[in-house]
């Protein structure tokens, strides 16, 4: 039996609290109000528009701290140089400022977010002659972008961790349907980490609860002019419309706990009673899990992250997204085995168990790189225009998230994974799994960042901030599920077989 | 490898009160004993159903691609529906040996031998139709980077179609490499066996003078998995690059992300209901149901219906996203598929593919051989539907409709299809006759832990040992 430990439960809430600190930070430095924004821009004026090219990310970080300075707007007004940077940041998806600017503007916005640029130019055409209604237009825009950011950071933090336990219990039910017999040591981590997904999902579905409120503007399509401007995003109501997209929200979520909660009883039930029909049953339930969650893990891709792109799309999108969290969930119980392994709770769990792990990291590494490339390459061979200015914009904005990713994801993944003895290691499974969960994070920031902040995106307080807080919460909640039965499970027909299992 | 002590939940993978010796006299009787007459007349069909596809080439070759079906419209319908639903096939074979290997799968020890022989064969099948598939085919060999006298004149490395130059002829080399070394030790059982002179010879010669040391054994095991390790990434990526084909272009119903991972799993959808087809007649004429039981038919069928899922996803994913991208080529491609002058082909292919292996949730029916076997050549049925569906009604009618076409087979195309398919049996016949179709070396290694005998030992000793 594990106790959660009392340094891990301060760890985790220090986590927590630094973790709100920076969200709260995030929030209250974005501007609040149009005049807030007029000042920015403003502002930005005295500067000019020297440089189009400045999209560097320091300057975005300071663009967000500006647009909360306003009171002290008057003594940043002599630094012109950093003024010019802020411009970037603002401009950059801006149709109407083109009123008041060069046309290079536009050409720099259309090529830069093509999403938002073309539901801009609908409202650039109908509002030419006024350009006062198009300025205040532009200024709601940008308005949107810099409270986007928070938001965007903490969405990204939160969809993170709460697919990382939905992949989790994936993997523990793959193992039920595979009757794996080397795994069974594993299941009781796995079923404390994937506790996650409960208080995971109802904070997902606050968030997703708060875009559909209009709080903030992370889905293009739920802004009733966008949509009435954008005939491409009015074609797709049928589907992305806010009621039918909650209810789809409900019935993902609340399925996947409730086998995960079944699962879980079913398995603290054999446990108590020795009664096989519970393995049984769970058998069954596994693979009823798998098909229900090979339905809905495409759908939720669709609604919880390509819509952002709402013009975009992608059939190979989901099972993308399965790599990306699939692979860092075995890569979170190979950390935790590790954790508990040093405390020397896991009496049965020997390197094997570990090689077989971080085997797991290894395949599933390439799995996703294979993926990313089948999808990226696609898109850049036949440079249709529709679709390859995900990959552009990405790239003259992104790219070094974009790049730098693969780095993490593959590259290192492959050179410290392997060598059979490394994957015996535990450091460097911890430092390959570093880079596994930094890379995969960065994948999902590469794919929310960029239609929701465009080129304003910075890793700053909130991102961090978001990052800690949920680590914070996963850890909390599961260890303290960990912590709530016995670490070996009983009379599992595999477990012998997995306590004996060597490789 | 294995873990010294095994769940007493798991089936006996060999049935029967086997000993090693009685393994290696099954294993070897198809070999030393003569074939009957049965054999024969299976061989000769499928020799002259090979003979006549030769001619069909050969006509082919001789006369100019105009004496195929094709139009200016659809200029790729047969012959590339044929390669990639070969190609397809063969999957399956080095996903049972590499795969299920790195899996630990056991089960595979008894199907894995001729499921490479299926991959092998069924590539040199597929690796006809490029070149036949050529105006020139003589001029094939340009297609290699090879220093020339046209002032070192080269090949254009951006083209899927010489990607599949280099996947294909890999997975040829990988998989033959792969399929010889596990045979080493099968080969030198059936040489030291030898009565005659002959056999002796021949058996000498394909064994290498494998010994069976314990240096062997070991550097057996590692080159295996070393194998299986490289083999598994190529097996994605041949059939990847396959798809490359139709994904890298601008075709409405071509170009679309998820075709590589959905051609793959394809390919494992058709290739294991392809070795189910083989297996289930092989079992019974060489009389082999001791070793591939009712449990492997059944695992294979499993695999079949999680594939199928995936497929059946993937045709979903590609309807919804041609409705939700809002493109009305995208849109009409797939509406001409559903009802179009082609719609009995696209709904024959979702009937097969989708639906059928979905009755493998009932145990009865994937316990049941002569489910198994229909569903299986149901599944292959629909395979080359939907690399016909792909390939055809995104070409007949696609951006420019004063293009629209439609497309007609004729009997040289048909003729070669069916040679093909002779082919295919005449090597696999040929081999079931020379070759250990099961590769008695691994059995051997599985027999005391998963044979029916040991597991039975173990029950009655744990039984008494309670008491």
């Amino acid at each position: 039996m594990y106790t959660f430990s009392g340094k891990l439960k301060t760890f985790s809430i220090i986590l927590m609290a630094l973790g709100i600190i920076g969200i709260a930070y995030g929030f209250l430095t974005a501007p609040k109000t149009v005049e807030e924004v007029e000042a920015i821009l403003s502002e930005q004026h005295h500067g000019g528009h020297g440089s189009h090219d400045a999209h560097a990310a320091p300057a975005h970080g300071e663009a967000t701290a500006h647009g909360a300075n306003t009171a002290s707007h008057d003594a940043h007004a002599a630094n012109h140089e950093e003024h010019t940077a802020t411009v970037t940041a603002v401009i950059n998806d801006s149709t109407a400022h083109a009123a008041d600017s060069t046309e290079t503007h536009i050409a720099h916005v259309t090529e830069v977010t093509p999403a938002h640029a073309e539901a801009n130019a609908h409202v650039a055409k109908a509002d030419t002659h006024d350009a006062h209604a198009e300025h205040t237009k532009h200024l709601e825009h940008v308005l949107h972008q810099l409270q986007n950011k928070p938001w965007a950071a903490v969405y990204v933090g939160c969809i993170f961790f709460m697919l990382i336990s939905l992949g989790i219990f994936t993997f523990n039910q793959i193992q039920y349907a595979a009757s794996a017999g080397w795994s069974p040591v594993l299941f009781r981590v796995m079923e404390g980490l994937s506790a996650y997904l409960l208080p995971g999902s109802v904070l997902f579905f606050l968030l997703l609860l708060a875009s559909s409120a209009h709080l903030n503007h992370l889905f293009i399509w739920m802004d009733a002019d966008v949509v009435a401007n954008d005939p491409l995003i009015a074609g797709k109501t049928g589907f992305l419309n806010i009621p039918f997209f909650l209810i789809r929200a409900v019935l993902f979520l609340g399925g996947w706990n409730l086998f995960r909660i079944l699962s879980r009883r079913n398995s603290l039930a054999l446990d108590e009673t020795g009664d096989l029909t519970y393995f049984k049953k769970n058998f069954k339930l596994a693979a009823g899990y798998l098909v229900f969650f090979i339905i809905t893990e495409s759908i939720m891709s669709w609604d919880w992250i390509m819509s952002i792109d709402t013009h975009w799309y992608s059939t190979l999108f989901g099972w993308y997204v399965f790599a990306s969290f699939f692979v860092t969930a075995v890569t979170i119980i190979a950390l935790a085995t590790l954790y508990l392994k040093n405390k020397g709770l896991l009496e049965f769990v020997n390197t094997s168990h570990i090689h077989d792990l971080a085997k797991f990291m290894f395949g599933l590494s390439i799995f996703w790189t294979y993926l990313w490339f089948s999808q990226f390459m696609l898109m850049w061979y036949a440079n249709i225009p529709e679709e390859v200015t995900y990959f552009i914009f990405r790239i003259e904005e992104y790219n070094l998230p974009f790049f730098g990713m693969l780095a993490l994801n593959f590259l290192l993944p492959i050179l410290l994974l392997i060598n059979t003895d490394f994957k015996r290691l535990s450091w460097i499974i911890v430092m390959a799994g570093a880079c596994i969960i930094a890379g995969h994070y960065l994948d999902f920031f590469n794919m929310i960042m960029p239609g929701t902040v465009g080129a304003s995106w910075f890793i700053g307080a909130a991102e961090i901030g978001s990052v800690l807080f949920f680590g914070g919460l996963f850890i909390f909640v599961g260890f303290s599920a960990i912590a709530k039965a016995p670490l070996l499970v009983k009379n599992n027909p595999m477990v012998e077989e997995s306590k004996h299992f060597h490789y | 490898m294995s873990s010294h002590y095994e769940a007493p939940i798991r089936k006996p993978l060999v049935i029967g009160d086997k000993s090693y010796h009685d393994i290696t006299v099954d294993v070897a009787r198809p070999v030393e004993t003569r074939a009957n007459k049965q054999w024969w007349t299976v061989f000769t069909i499928a020799l002259i159903a090979f003979l006549w596809g030769a001619g069909c080439m050969v006509y082919t070759i001789g006369t100019g691609i105009g004496t195929w079906g094709l139009n200016k419209t659809v200029g790729w319908a047969w012959d590339i529906t044929n390669f990639v639903w070969w190609v397809g096939i063969g999957h399956a074979g080095t996903l049972i040996s590499a795969v299920l290997l790195l899996f630990r799968q056991k089960w595979r020890m008894a199907i894995n031998r001729s499921a490479e022989a299926m991959t092998i064969f069924s590539v040199v099948q597929a690796g006809l139709f490029p070149i036949i598939h050529m105006g020139r085919p003589w001029l094939a060999y340009w297609v290699l980077p090879m220093p020339n006298q046209f002032g070192s004149l080269w090949v254009n490395f951006n083209s899927p179609l010489l990607w599949d130059v280099f996947a294909i002829s890999t997975y040829l080399s990988v998989s033959l490499v792969f399929w010889w070394t596990g045979l080493l030790p099968d080969f030198a059982m059936l040489r030291d066996r030898a009565v005659t002179p002959f056999s002796k010879r021949i058996y000498s010669t394909l064994s290498f003078g494998w010994s069976g040391r314990a240096k062997d054994w070991q550097r057996f095991e590692e080159v295996s998995l070393v194998l299986a390790g490289l083999a598994t990434p190529l097996v994605l990526s041949v059939h990847t690059i396959v798809s490359f084909d139709f994904a890298t272009s601008v075709i409405p119903g071509w170009h679309t992300t998820i075709l590589p991972p959905y051609f793959v799993a394809g390919a494992i959808f058709s290739g294991f209901a392809m070795v189910n087809t083989l297996l289930i007649i092989m079992r019974k004429v060489v009389s082999l149901e001791d070793y591939i039981t009712i449990q492997h038919i059944e695992l294979m069928n499993i695999i079949v219906m999680i594939t199928g899922s995936v497929v059946g996803i993937a045709y979903i994913t590609e309807l919804w996203v041609a409705w939700y991208s809002g493109v009305e080529y995208e849109q009409y491609a797939f509406l001409n598929r559903a009802t179009g002058p082609y719609w009995w082909s696209y709904w024959l292919m979702m009937t097969c593919n989708v639906i059928s292996p979905q009755v493998m949730w009932f145990k009865k029916i994937r316990t049941s051989i002569l489910g198994s076997f229909i569903i299986s050549i149901i599944v292959n049925i629909g395979m080359w539907f939907e690399r016909f569906v792909i390939i055809v009604t995104s070409l007949h009618r696609d951006y420019l409709p004063s293009s629209w076409t439609m497309f007609q087979p004729t009997f040289v195309d048909a003729g070669i299809y069916i040679g093909t398919i002779g082919f295919f049996f005449v090597l696999f016949l040929l081999y079931s006759r020379t070759f250990p179709v099961i590769a008695q070396a691994e059995v051997k290694t599985i027999l005391k832990s998963s044979g029916e005998n040991y597991k039975k030992k173990r029950e009655n000793e744990n039984h008494s040992h309670n008491h």
